[in-house]
């Protein structure tokens, strides 16, 4: 039963950490909200993504921008937790790593989310409607999110200094948010980049949410989702075992 | 038995952090580990504590095997770090909240536990407070009501004053010996503070490079050494005159100061004075544990090098976020 509710009681560490630090929630919504008004506003004078005027096609990319950059820097909170030895508090607790890990990606995936919804409550201004499927665009923010935060985790759980991790994380957020199809369409791209966004997890995750927003897929909503839900999957399972690996 | 070591044993590559050690804890005990920084208590602890694999050796706590029933033998104990591991980003209630639930304290008896172990330690009127508005001595008392919370047969406190005042060092003691009248609880204690192992500890491990040098009660440790400690300031000492007398159990010669060991030294010190030539300076004290490990390691005790202090750590603590 403590795997249970110590996995619940790290989950609401986290949430109330992150709600108490109204810093980092207004600083991580600038920066997106600017990709939108100055790069979106700027370029969309001028140019438009067929029937779409640029603003609104970067809109969902930039959504999911925003998670990408919160969802990876989390991992840094496990080197401030080594750092101050909260986590010892947690590792010599009766509960597994996996559940201590588990219980993180919680945490994390539920800042995650609600960083999402501050940009998603902006959606009528860039005139994007998404009515009813606004359900399933938040199970693909999950999804996505639970991957991301995963993968953020896995680096702090290897880096000792806060400043290794941001040199670390920066070489991951980067290419996974310019190589997402979050600025531009993934038609008649060169073959390399192509080949790169293809492989890029994220791609599927604007895909499904672009499509969910302003119609029309690349992939395809289902296929979307079985790569999300594997990337999410994989990197869990990942994620467990560098937490059983991690040393004090 | 509640603690057994049995040959318990750790190397870090080519560093034997603790050689072999093997003795137990009997209920309700006191149990001190002492011995300069870097000696292997710290080491000791988190073995017994399964945050670190024994290289060879294991130990019981509770019955249960460090090894191979790691989860039986966390939920026995309680841990207060050397290091504060509550988050200043929580209340000391918030703190102590998710400690019941990480260690499956039930819901029925949460709240008064909580509210038990806060009262004890007079932290009640500060619970909503956020940690990071504590003092060093509260924080540190709110992680020792944490280490209790979820009624731990053994609590482990790893050097539970570094870094503190002497006054709020005065105040820990003070609640160490409440708990240990008024809860039926097993105590390991780390510290390279003489004074405190000598206060608290029923009986004391004196370990030095990894070594257990000697265990026993501090009295019997102290007895030991056969007789009160005479230290002389003196020029030019005649020692052949009392290297002879039957009750000089020892002497020592350190730059113009001489150290006699005498059994009954009170009814022989006028004797001593008058064979061992002019003295600058008379000193006659009841032995303490300084001169038991001197007498047992040959050498003086010293700080070998300051691990983090607390204080150093709280620093950078409050640098976060």
């Amino acid at each position: 039963m403590s795997e249970l509710s110590g996995f619940y009681a790290l989950w609401q560490r986290e949430l109330k950490i992150y709600l108490r630090e109204r810093s980092r929630i207004i600083s991580s919504a600038i920066n997106p909200i600017l990709w939108l008004f100055v790069f979106g506003a700027g370029l969309g004078s001028e140019v438009s993504v067929g029937e779409v005027n640029y603003q609104a096609f970067i809109y969902p990319g930039i959504v999911v921008m925003t998670v990408i950059f919160s969802s990876i820097f989390y991992g840094a909170y496990v080197v401030w937790d080594k750092k101050l030895d909260f986590l010892k508090e947690v590792l010599v607790a009766p509960i597994g790593r996996s559940t201590a890990f588990l219980g993180k990606v919680m945490g994390g995936a539920t800042d995650g989310v609600i960083q999402a919804t501050i940009m998603l409550v902006l959606a009528p201004i860039f005139g994007v409607k998404a009515g009813l499927s606004f359900a399933l665009v938040y199970l693909f923010l999950f999804v996505l999110v639970v991957g991301l935060v995963s993968v953020g985790l896995i680096i702090g759980s290897m880096m000792e200094s806060p400043e290794g991790f941001g040199l670390l994380s920066s070489f991951v957020t980067f290419p996974l948010f310019f190589l997402s199809g979050a600025l531009f369409p993934l038609t008649n791209l060169p073959g390399w980049l192509s080949a790169f966004t293809e492989l890029n997890p994220v791609t599927y995750g604007v895909d499904a949410i672009r499509g969910l927003m302003l119609g029309g897929y690349t992939f395809g909503l289902l296929p979307d989702f079985v790569i999300l839900a594997s990337f999410a999957l994989a990197t869990i399972a990942l994620g467990t075992l560098a937490f059983r690996r991690m040393k004090l | 038995m509640i603690v057994e070591l049995q040959s318990l044993r750790k190397e870090f590559g080519d560093l034997t952090a603790v050689e072999g050690a093997s003795f137990s804890i009997s209920e309700g005990e006191v149990f001190g580990l002492l011995g300069p920084n870097g000696a292997g208590k710290t080491t000791t602890l988190h073995m017994l504590a399964t945050l670190l694999r024994p290289t060879s050796g294991t130990a019981r706590v509770n019955g249960y095997d460090i090894v191979r029933e790691p989860a039986k033998v966390r939920k026995s104990i309680g841990m207060v770090f050397q290091e504060p591991s509550s988050d200043d980003l929580l209340t000391g209630y918030e703190n102590l909240k998710l400690h019941a639930l990480l260690y499956g304290v039930p819901r029925g008896v949460r709240e008064k536990r909580i509210k038990e172990v806060l009262d004890l330690v007079d932290l009640w009127d500060r619970r909503n407070d956020l940690v990071k508005h504590y003092s060093g001595g509260m924080r540190r008392r709110l992680e020792i009501a944490r280490g209790l919370l979820h009624n731990p047969k053994v609590l482990f406190l790893d050097e539970p004053t570094l870094g503190l005042d002497p006054q709020t060092r005065e105040h820990i003691w003070q609640y160490i010996e409440s708990l240990v009248a008024e809860q039926r609880i097993s105590i390991i204690i780390t510290t390279h503070y003489m004074d405190e192992a000598d206060r608290l500890c029923d009986r004391i491990a004196i370990v030095d490079h990894g070594r257990l040098v000697v265990l026993d009660t501090p009295e019997n440790l102290k007895r030991q050494l056969g007789g009160d400690i005479v230290r002389l300031e003196i020029k030019e000492p005649n020692l052949k005159a009392v290297e002879g007398l039957s009750y000089v159990k020892k002497v020592e010669v350190k730059g113009t100061s001489v150290f006699l060991t005498v059994t009954d030294a009170g009814a022989h010190i006028q004797e001593i004075l008058s064979l061992i030539g002019k003295v600058d300076m008379a000193e006659l004290r009841p032995p303490s544990l300084d001169d038991v490990f001197m007498h047992y390691t040959g050498r003086e005790y010293k700080e070998e090098g300051e691990e983090g202090g607390f204080w150093e750590r709280a620093m950078t603590a409050s640098e976060r976020r």
